[in-house]
Parts: structure tokens; sequence; C-alpha cells
């Protein structure tokens, strides 16, 4: 019972530190969100695009006890790999953060490029993203990028999400093609020497601006998913007490009537052999 | 039996539709507009899994392009940690492209725009606000709206000229003196930037 009143203590202190660091990355993760909206009104959004070499960055987090988001977006990755993995089409996984990996490890070895731990360590910012970014597009080879993370919707509530980024190549194959993207030909270009540097450009930024509001989304589902963990796990450990209470005083109070009733069949036995 | 019968077809019903209602609860605030095809490859592959969501379902629907010329630009201005404007209508904005100080109005050609360090202004009526702006992009559309994103703005008010002067000084002395092209390189990015600051606060 003492144990069990330990770990109600220590889950319910675990609850509080994860609503404090709620508080402190949800103010950011809303407004870093007008960050990406221009990109997807500029280039669309195409999450069925067909292309050759498809990377999945799985998001998740360093420490467990949050729920099941890690394993929601271990799911949705292992689905999108299914997706677009056929002949002569290629997936790749990037994986950040060590819940994923070890999951990962397990089955999809053979398709892992690289693997990031110990991304919340310091807070989050912008700069940081950007050098992770950039070590991701010079270390793979992408066609298109699909980052999933879980999209911080409520305090009760996250939802997978997948964002996908397009390779500049991509970019200028689809807006000949037409479709979604072919009013992209109709944007004149200022500044750069051509329409591929910008492009390389435009889709490397996007590419930071996403994984930066990603990356704060995550961290704030994983808070959320935390709290609503322990909170749970605490009211848990109280009903488990409770009952343990209960059992405990009924066995004491069966222990007394024995004694008791030894005690005074004793005394009785005593007397009528008197 | 036949009021059992009834009682389990309520049951399952009342199951069903109260299951339905809560999750309708949830799918009311959540949005659902996603690519089909996306959603009819997910279910063939993860019958049981919901498709996870897409960022075009999380955002506002923009307007579609007017037949005529409005008379206002709609500008939505963003950095990493805030939207310093959103859906802002102004009469005309000046950003820093590499090209040179550009001038857009309402009805502008669609454009995309690199952006390098130097002023933003942003005019309304005469009310006319100044930024600098550290890099990014412009994305003008067919629909006067102009999206401009950086990586880092503040408000000229809030820099220090005797700060820019130093923060000049050190760099150009760093440029000279630097070694390995790296730390040359920091140091002309350093440069350029601050002499850029240096021309906004004077001019």
């Amino acid at each position: 019972m003492k144990s069990v009143k330990n770990i109600q203590k220590i889950t319910k202190a675990m609850k509080m530190v994860a609503a404090s660091k709620l508080r402190a990355v949800q103010g950011r993760a809303e407004n870093s969100r007008g960050l990406w909206q221009p990109f997807t009104a500029l280039l669309g959004d195409n999450p069925s695009i067909d292309v050759k070499k498809s990377v999945v960055v799985t998001l998740s987090s360093d420490k467990g006890l949050c729920g099941g988001i890690n394993s929601t977006v271990v799911k949705v990755s292992r689905a999108l790999y299914k997706l677009n993995a056929g002949p002569e089409k290629d997936v790749k996984f990037v994986i950040v953060g060590e819940k994923a990996k070890a999951i990962m490890f397990r089955d999809s070895k053979n398709d892992i490029s690289l693997t990031v731990t110990e991304l919340n360590k310091n807070p989050l910012n912008y700069a940081q993203v950007s050098v992770l970014a950039d070590d991701i597009l010079k270390n793979v080879e992408f066609d298109a990028l699909r980052i999933v993370y879980n999209k911080f919707h409520s305090v009760v509530a996250f939802l997978p999400t997948v964002a996908t980024v397009l390779s500049p190549e991509i970019i200028e194959k689809e807006s000949e093609v037409g479709g979604k993207l072919g009013e992209l030909d109709s944007y004149e270009i200022e500044g750069g020497e051509t329409k591929g540097e910008i492009l390389q450009n435009l889709a490397e930024f996007q590419f930071s601006c996403v994984m930066f509001n990603a990356v704060l989304e995550n961290a704030c589902s994983e808070m959320g998913a935390r709290m609503s963990a322990m909170d749970s796990s605490s009211r848990n450990a109280g009903e488990m007490l409770d009952r343990l209470t209960l059992t405990y005083n009924r066995t004491r109070q069966a222990s007394i009537t024995t004694e008791l009733i030894e005690i005074i069949s004793g005394a009785s036995a005593l007397e009528a052999a008197k | 039996m036949f009021r059992q019968a009834s009682r389990l077809l309520s049951r399952s019903a009342a199951a069903g539709s109260s299951k339905s209602a809560t999750a309708r609860a949830f799918s009311t605030e959540v949005p659902s507009t996603i690519d089909s095809t996306f959603v009819e490859s997910w279910k063939k592959v993860a019958p049981n899994m919901d498709p996870p969501q897409t960022p075009s379902s999380f955002m506002k629907p923009r307007p579609s392009t007017a037949s005529s010329i409005p008379t206002k630009l709609t500008v939505n201005f963003v950095l990493p940690y805030a939207s310093e404007l959103s859906g802002k209508e102004v009469d005309m904005v000046i950003i820093p492209a590499t090209t040179g100080q550009m001038g857009v109005l309402p009805g502008h050609v669609p454009t995309i725009a690199e952006l390098k360090p130097g002023i933003m202004s942003v005019h309304e009526g005469t009310d006319v606000k100044k930024y600098f702006v550290s890099s990014g992009f412009a994305f003008l559309h067919a629909n006067s709206v102009a999206d401009i994103i950086a990586v880092e703005a503040v408000s000229l008010e809030n820099i220090d000229p005797s700060q820019v002067q130093k923060g000049l000084a050190e760099l150009t002395q760093k440029l000279a003196s630097a070694a390995t092209d790296l730390e040359k390189a920091e140091a002309q990015i350093g440069v350029e930037v601050h002499s850029a600051m240096n021309a906004a606060l004077t001019g």
C-alpha cells in the first residue's frame, strides 16, 4: 500500500510538470502555425503524390510514459511505407526521437537512413530545427518528404498528421504537367539566376518551416498525452489504494475475530470443564 | 421475447448512435477536407486505421481570384515564433527582394520573390510601419494576397543604432582577419546584415 501511495504521488507530480511544460510550449506552437500556411497556399498539399523516392520523417518523443502517441505515429509511418513501396519505388525512414527508434528498429532496420535523438533537451528554437533540416536534406536523397507528427488539436485530442514537402525537381515536373501545381508556372520569379535555384531554396525553406511547426506540435502533444496518462494513472492508483485499504481492514478484523473466538472458546471450554 | 429483441435493438442503436455522437462531437471540431485519392489508397493499405490529417485541412481556404483588381492588398507576415500580420488589409508593401526594393500593390502579377536583409515597409493610408527583415520569401498571389515569410524581423524602433555601429566595426575587422572560408563567409554575412541595418536606420 505504501508503494501504491508513492506511485500516486509520483504520477501526480509528473502530471503537474507536464502541465506546466505544456503551457510553455503551447503558446509557441500556436504562434508557429502561421508559418507553413503560405507554403501550402502556394504549392498545395499533395499527400497522394506518386514519386520514386519517398522519405518518411517520423517525429516522436525521447521519454516514455506519454500515452499512445508514439505508437500511433509509428503505425502511420508503417502504413505510409506500405502505401508508397512498390516496384522501382523506394521508401526510407528518418527517425527523430528515442521511442520511435526503439519500435522501428525491430522490423524496419534496413530502411532507416538517419536517426536523431535528444532534440528536446534544450528549448526548441528555429535555428536548431533548421540545422536538423539541413542535416536531413544533405544526407538523404528524396523526391518527397513526408513528415509524420501528432498535431496538437486540444489537451485531450492529438491528430496524427502527415505533411508533404516535395523536392524542387518534382515541383517543376508537376507544375509542367498541370493539376494542383499547374498555376505555379504563372508565377514570376524575382531574384536568383534560374527558377531551379529559387525552387531549391524554397523547398529547403519550406522543409525547415514545416519541421519547426511539426516539432513544436509534437512536443505539445507529448506533454498533453503525458498529462492525461499520468492523470489516469494517479486515479488508478487512488482506486487501487482504496480497494487495498478495504481488503486490509477486512483481513485485520477477520484475524481479530478469529483470535477472539479462540480465546472465548478456550475460556468457555475451561468453564465447562470446571 | 419480442420485448427482449426490441431492447437489444434499441440498445445496439443507442450504442451505435452514442458512439457516433461522441465521435461526431470530436469530428465537428476536426476538419475533414482530405485529399480523396490519399484516403482511398490509405484504406487499401490500412483499413482499420483512420487516415492521418494533412495540413490543408487545418488551413482556412484562401479567397479566389477576383475578376477586377481589389482595392486593398491582404498581407500575411509570418515569423517562426509569431504571426506579425495576419490578413491585414493595406494599400502597399515594399519588400527587399534580392533584385532590389519591390513595391507591391493590389493586383500585382503573381510572383515568388527571395528576400535579402533589408527594410520592409507596410503602407496603410498615411500610416507606415517599417520592419527590418533578415531574409525569407515573399509570395504574391493572383488574388491580391501577399504572404511574407521571414526568419527574423524587428520593427525599426527596436533597433539600437550604437549596437549596429559597433557590430559593423567588429565584423568588418573580423572579415579582414578571417582565416578559414567558413569564418570569412560568416563575417561577410554579418557585414551585409549590419550595413543594411545601418542604411535602414540612417536612410
